[in-house]
């Protein structure tokens, strides 16, 4: 274990627990505080967060630091200055309603009452939550150790500098300090800012950056004078302006996200005997800060326009940002027993560390950390100029109203599908994902509106329609109703060859691979327990030979699943193509008529059924098609070489001219044909979380050969599931105020009085997915109800910007809302 | 009363010092700057005395452009007026810097600003050379104290105290005077946050000192060293309270136990 | 001829002077010119006697004019016009307050350079010093030169050693022409050191507190294990800093320099302001919770532990067995 501030006290603690013993926590700088980011941290705790997986970290450390007595409870209140942070409040309080937490929105008067020193004029509202506090961070981390050692199975070394790491055939098998060396197979780098110097030593990559965080303690404030302890006031966290006010004893800390984003090279962090105070306290630059002065001082002039109160501390503050914000967990791709938990903040800490601890030793953590994985870096994740502009670009957006459709301006255009110009040529508004620009719909669609008329299900409330088009509901309809051509660049492609290649599948998929030549699977995979890790598709190409597709967006970190699976002696190898082939789906009533007008092939349904893929010549292009759909379609995916990408679109879609083809983008793929589907999505309704026969994916037979997850699956398909997915669909969208309102996702299902559904599990009930059904005029959302209420027809209501819409339990389980027989895939 | 305090700009120095590549100066790329903590001390007692008998204080420092962020420090904690006396960032040797020091104040004169007492730090912290107060008051023909921890000025006269052997040796000075003072005369407040937007918004007065030609000069700086370090792990004697018997062995074994 | 200015008390010359004075005498020796000195005050003519075990050939006793007091001006003054009188070379003094402060005096008035806090010097034209910076934490190579140089003598750093050979002191009187403005600083009152207590430069134990102590009432049993000692507390900057104890107790670059025997340092984590007010100490014992504290690469001993278990502790032992 490499750092030991709160993440890697924390990690030594976690995993002395699950029963690891021989540990040894070393770190460069002296204990309890090395100087990492843990030592001038402002350790409060706010809990609510739109992440369902960040939020359950913090809500579990919350839990351990209370066990530990080092939890201060303040209570928190996030102030609005501005209308649009009063709703975003609304959509907090509804994340909060889905994650289970208490909070409430208060009026100015109320901030007031609880924070007699606030200027509360300037003020719309707050969001207030009880459970905020604070912890004592470093005696956390003590006690923690302490309790490591105490089991016999930590040995602590402090003042103890990282000089090395060996590895061997991809494998750690030393760490080398300058007090010695120490051999061992797992290596645990907790190093917050300094990981990525540390990773490198074994060839292994944590893109993370340091950056600073300006925060100022001000004291003795008089109005704390007759206050016993750290802390009495509930924290303030000033949104609209990026900074945050507490009490710190007898001082007020303001901290602020709102000054430019001053990065630093890992590199670059001084030596702790170069720094005055620590490594990661930086001379404050107080000109970076002038203008956050000025706006605390009007929330709290109180206090700081008191000449008795003066500036008594001031840093900056280094601490981890990553390109996604996300935290970086897991093993290394590059590196076998080399685990990286980094980027991570107090407030998460314990809740990632037992996480990750139950996954270095069992494999099967209780919390899904899929979207902290570090397998879900793609190498030009890795590179400096992308980790750098994406940070900046994203510390901002600290305390910032984040969309979820919202886009990051920087470093765009990265990876490029090889019909680029063709795209931009029909107008394409690009979104990315994993680096990809993919279309998510194309303007030159715009005249099929006129077409569709209110069929497209336009909106008028602006938080909805950001990051939207009514574009996208026409090109769905435009599909149902002719053709459509999606562009499909961003798949994750790889195959698994070799002589061991069927066995090795039997053993990692849980549906049936052992199928004949040309056939295509759809498979779930499943970790130890039971937990949903993927869904893709395998298309068996030979005996020894089957090609995996995957979603771009998770498509490293699958790549690592089977990677780590595969068999030790040799008979497999898995190859990535991903940049090697080009996808395009072409799917609607007319798709047969517009690739059957382009190849001399026989794609009749007889020839060339559902569920199957052959290699067909396409006008001088040799393609794979793969006979699925995601939307719901007949059609297929046709994989070329990414060089010919180019040529077999332009053949496609002049073949499709006649048929009154349209382009369709990502907004249909992923969210309105998927949706009227009923298709599941990794990451929405598919997680750790949730198995499968909650997910109504449970097939009638379970298949003899052994896989992972079988034995948990099996118990699974013997008990009564705890909650059951439904798609549900809205029966009046329009507000209180006379607006139609659709929601988009993660907000909490209740029953028509507001009554929250909590299934035996414990778990809430949240809208999984949402989005438009443009061929049945509703909108439809996805979410797991307990069984008593997952039955067709029930009246339940959706929490959205405060205001709840009434909602119907239209299909229990799988079937699809629209062409439940699916006969327009099997046309 | 008019007070002149003199401050110099240095590096906030932490765990341990390290050096630039060519060894002249201090590695300052992750520090922050201040002024010794005995000019600290002094700036506060400038604000005191002012508080508490009128008049105006002035803050004077003889460094680089950057130096105005430590009289702008001087000033949000209520200082009026600062004077830059601008280098070019190189050190000025002790008999150099009172030289530029008595050049400003006779110039402050002779635009017919007197001042009642002169402060200084007892030494800066980095150079430590003990002298610039003195050289200035010998220049200017003003008494001197150094190393005051106790200051009172009545009726045009300084009271001062400074520790000696234990106990306190006092002296007494009519005013002009100079006084040099050491950290603990006062415990010097930190700037409220409307004192730090008062100073971003006040003239700093510069000027550029004339370097003398003639006369002493030195000592002159060629180059810094860190002093070998012995550093060896201490013998535990054991943990808690089942150590005291093993303590008192030691003290008996160097016998400081009577 | 090299003057070094010796300070004395009831005429035994100081501790730190006689480490000047050995200084002094390696200069002298290696200039090949003989060794001067110059003392002040009541009984400087017994001072001045054994100083011929340091090599001493000269002493110079200076008795200005009705006053017996310190002063530092009329000091600086009298070893400046004894320069002029039979030039030497080179003054020395020790680094104190008053051999820095006697010393500035008569640079400034002989308009010569002066190095404070040397700990070596490379004779030759110029000279080649090395002196302190930072208390201690950085050394300086400088060049010094002109017709006069000053240089005051880093406290701690030589052990005073008498020569190989004594001299014979001669000794001489001398008289300064004083000014009205030399007189103007003087010592006008003394407060005695309060009875009993023991200075912390002197002490030859001191019990030091940090951060780690919590608080001010917590210094107690401190001062209990300072007073079985005979010794004395001495604090870190933080301590003072947050008003916990008075600044007097400070040991650091700018509070008291202290040389004891032994330096107990409780909850203290070794800020190198701090450790440069105590490195002097030949022995330093650390009680400390954490076994990893900075401050523990300086010790020879250690115990882990809390502060506020182990004193009290240590002290009850001490009791025990005094009783015993």
């Amino acid at each position: 274990m490499i750092g030991a501030g709160i993440v890697g006290n924390s990690m030594a603690y976690h995993l002395a627990r699950q029963g690891w013993r021989d540990i040894v926590l070393i770190d460069k700088g002296a204990l309890p505080n090395p100087g990492g980011s843990t030592g001038h941290a402002s350790n409060f705790i706010f809990t609510t967060d739109h992440s369902k997986e960040m939020t359950a970290f913090t809500l579990d450390s919350v839990r351990q630091y209370k066990d530990l007595g080092v939890f201060t409870q303040s209570g928190g209140i996030e102030v609005a200055r501005t209308p649009e942070r009063m709703e975003e409040f609304k959509r907090r309080l509804a994340s909060a309603h889905a994650w289970g937490i208490e909070a409430e929105l208060i009026s100015p008067a109320r901030i007031k009452e609880l924070v007699p020193y606030i200027e509360e004029s300037i003020l719309l509202g707050g969001f207030y939550t009880p459970g905020v506090g604070v912890v004592d961070s470093l005696r956390a981390g003590t006690l923690m150790r302490e309790a490591a050692v105490e089991m016999g199975a930590l040995t602590v070394s402090a003042m103890t500098e990282t000089t090395g790491i060996d590895v061997v055939d991809g494998r750690v098998t030393a760490v080398r300090t300058d007090r010695g060396d120490i051999q061992t197979e797992t290596v645990v780098i907790a190093c917050g800012i300094w990981s990525p110097r540390i990773a490198r030593m074994a060839g292994a990559s944590i893109p993370l950056t340091p950056a600073v965080h300006q925060m100022i303690s001000v004291g003795p404030v008089p109005a704390f004078a007759d206050t016993v302890g750290e802390i009495t006031f509930p924290i303030v966290r000033d949104m609209d302006t990026n900074m945050y006010e507490r009490q710190h004893g007898g001082d007020l800390e303001v901290g602020s996200y709102a000054h430019r984003a001053i990065l630093m090279s890992p590199d670059e962090i001084p030596s702790i005997a170069e720094s005055a105070q620590s490594p990661t306290e930086l001379p404050f630059t107080d000109d970076d800060f002038d203008v956050q002065m000025e706006q605390a001082l009007e929330l709290v002039p109180e206090i700081l326009r008191d000449e008795r109160v003066g500036v008594r501390y001031a840093i900056n503050g280094l601490l981890s940002l990553t390109p996604d914000g996300m935290p970086i967990l897991g093993e290394t791709p590059e590196v076998r027993g080399l685990w990286s938990v980094a980027a991570v903040w107090i407030k998460e800490a314990p809740g990632i560390a037992r996480t990750v601890a139950e996954w270095m030793t069992h494999g099967t953590p209780d919390i899904d950390p899929h979207s902290s994985d570090i397998a879900r870096f793609y190498d030009h994740h890795r590179v400096a100029a992308h980790i750098d502009a994406r940070s900046a670009e994203g510390f901002n957006k600290t305390y910032g109203i984040v969309h979820p459709m919202e886009q990051w301006n920087s470093n765009r255009n990265v990876r490029l599908s090889p019909i680029n110009t063709r795209q931009r040529e029909l107008g394409a508004v690009f979104f990315e994902a994993a680096g990809w620009e993919r279309p998510f719909w194309y303007g030159t669609n715009e005249s099929l509106l006129a077409e569709y008329g209110e069929r497209v299900m336009p909106r008028a409330a602006e938080w909805e329609s950001r990051w939207w088009s009514p574009i996208i509901n026409a090109e769905h309809l435009a599909m149902r109703d002719r053709v459509g051509m999606v562009d499909l660049a961003a798949f994750a492609i790889f195959d698994a060859t070799g002589p061991g290649a069927t066995e090795y599948l039997q053993g990692l998929v849980v549906n049936q691979v052992d199928v004949k030549v040309g056939r295509v699977i759809y498979t779930p995979l499943l970790n130890a327990a039971g937990g949903i890790v993927a869904d893709l598709t395998i298309i068996r190409l030979g005996r020894d030979h089957y090609r995996v597709v995957t979603g771009g967006g998770m498509g490293m970190r699958d790549k690592k699943w089977f990677i780590d699976h595969l068999p030790a002696d040799g008979s497999v190898q898995v190859h990535d193509l991903t940049s090697a082939l080009y996808t395009i789906g072409v799917w609607g009533p007319r798709a047969r008529d517009l690739v059957q007008s382009v190849t001399s092939a026989d794609l009749s349904n007889a020839a060339f059924p559902f569920g199957t893929a052959r290699t067909v010549d396409i006008s001088g292009v040799r393609t794979l098609m793969s006979r699925i759909s995601y939307v719901g379609e007949l059609g297929w995916e046709i994989y070329a070489p990414m060089e010919q990408g180019l040529k077999l679109w332009d053949v496609l879609w002049a073949a499709g001219q006649p048929l009154g083809v349209v382009a369709v983008g990502i907004g249909v793929y992923a969210v309105t044909g998927r949706l009227e589907k009923g298709y599941r999505a990794h990451g929405n309704e598919l997680e750790l979380d949730f198995n499968l026969v909650e997910a109504g994916m449970a097939r009638p037979s379970v298949k003899d050969a052994d896989f992972v997850g079988k034995a948990a699956y099996l118990v699974q398909r013997a008990s009564a599931p705890a909650a059951i997915l439904c798609t549900l669909t809205i029966d009046d969208p329009t507000s209180a105020s006379g607006v139609r309102r659709y929601m988009l996702g993660r907000e909490p299902i209740t029953t028509p009085d507001g009554g929250f559904l909590v299934n035996s599990r414990g778990r809430r009930s949240y809208a999984t997915s949402a989005g438009s059904a443009p061929s049945i005029g509703k909108h439809v959302l996805m979410s797991y109800l307990p069984p008593e209420y997952a039955i067709e027809g029930t009246k339940l209501a959706v929490e959205y910007f405060g205001e709840r819409y009434p909602v119907t339990v239209a299909i229990v389980g799988s079937r699809p809302i629209f062409d439940p027989e699916n006969t327009r895939i099997r046309a | 009363m008019n007070i002149l305090v003199c401050v110099k700009r240095v590096p906030e120095t932490g765990g341990r010092v390290t050096l630039s590549a060519d060894a002249r100066e201090i590695d300052t790329r992750y520090l922050g700057f201040t002024v010794s903590p005995h000019e600290e001390c002094a700036t506060e007692e400038a604000v005191r005395l002012v508080e508490a008998n009128g008049g105006s204080s002035t803050v004077l420092t003889l460094g680089p452009e950057a130096a105005a962020d430590q009289l702008r420090a001087a000033m949000a904690i209520g200082i009026d007026r600062a004077i830059l006396l601008e280098t070019d960032g190189q050190d000025w040797d002790p008999v150099a810097t009172a030289a530029a020091i008595v050049d400003a104040i006779r110039a402050e004169a002779a635009a017919g600003v007197q001042y009642d007492l002169l402060l200084f730090g007892n030494e800066a912290a980095d150079s430590g050379d003990f002298q610039v107060g003195i050289r200035v008051a010998i220049a200017l023909g003003l008494p001197c104290i150094n190393g005051v921890k106790s200051l009172e000025i009545k009726d045009g006269v300084a009271t001062a105290r400074r520790e000696a052997g234990g106990g306190w040796e006092v002296f007494q000075v009519p005013l002009p005077a100079i006084v040099a003072v050491r950290e603990g005369i006062n415990l010097p407040r930190y700037p409220s946050v409307p004192g730090r937007l008062r100073a971003k918004k006040k003239e700093i007065e510069r000027s550029v000192p004339v370097a003398r030609q003639a006369g002493a000069a030195g000592p002159e700086k060629i180059r810094l060293s860190l002093p070998a370090e012995s550093e060896g792990r201490a013998e535990i004697l054991g943990t808690g309270a089942d150590a005291a018997p093993a303590v008192v062995d030691l003290l008996e074994r160097i016998g400081v136990l009577a | 001829m090299i003057l070094t200015f010796v300070e004395q008390a009831a005429g035994r010359p100081d501790r730190s002077s006689l480490e000047a004075l050995t200084f002094a005498r390696r200069l002298a020796a290696a200039q090949g010119v003989p060794l001067g000195a110059v003392l002040f005050g009541p009984a400087a003519e017994v001072a001045a006697a054994v100083l011929g075990a340091y090599g001493v050939v000269e002493a110079h006793l200076v008795e200005p004019a009705g006053l017996d007091a310190y002063a530092p001006a009329v000091w600086g003054r009298s070893v400046a016009q004894l320069v002029g009188a039979s030039p030497p070379t080179v003054v020395l003094a020790a680094g104190t307050d008053r051999g820095q402060e006697v010393l500035a005096y008569a640079a400034a008035m002989l308009d010569a350079p002066m190095a404070a806090n040397c700990i070596d010097v490379r004779p030759g034209e110029p000279f080649e010093v090395t002196r302190q910076r930072w208390g201690g934490s950085l050394l300086e190579k400088a060049r010094l030169d002109g017709p006069v140089r000053l240089l005051t003598v880093a406290e701690h750093v030589t052990q005073p050693e008498e020569a190989a050979v004594p001299t014979t002191v001669s000794i001489s009187r001398f008289t300064p022409t004083l000014s009205e403005a030399d007189l103007r600083v003087r010592v006008i009152g003394r407060v005695a050191p309060e009875p009993g207590k023991v200075s912390l430069a002197d002490a030859r134990v001191v019990v030091g507190g940090g951060r780690g102590v919590g608080g001010a009432e917590a210094f107690s049993e401190l001062e209990e294990l300072a007073g079985l000692l005979h010794g004395a507390v001495g604090v870190s900057r933080v301590v003072t800093s947050a008003g916990w104890r008075p600044h007097s107790q400070q040991v650091g670059q700018t509070g008291t320099r202290i040389a004891p025997d032994i330096y107990i340092a409780c909850g203290i984590s070794g800020a190198i302001q701090h450790i440069v007010g105590c490195k002097a100490a030949k022995a330093i014992l650390v009680i400390n919770t954490d076994r990893e504290a900075p401050i523990m690469s300086r010790a020879a001993y250690a115990v882990i532990g809390d502060l506020h278990t182990v004193v009290p502790a240590v002290s009850a032992e001490i009791r025990r067995r005094q009783a015993l």
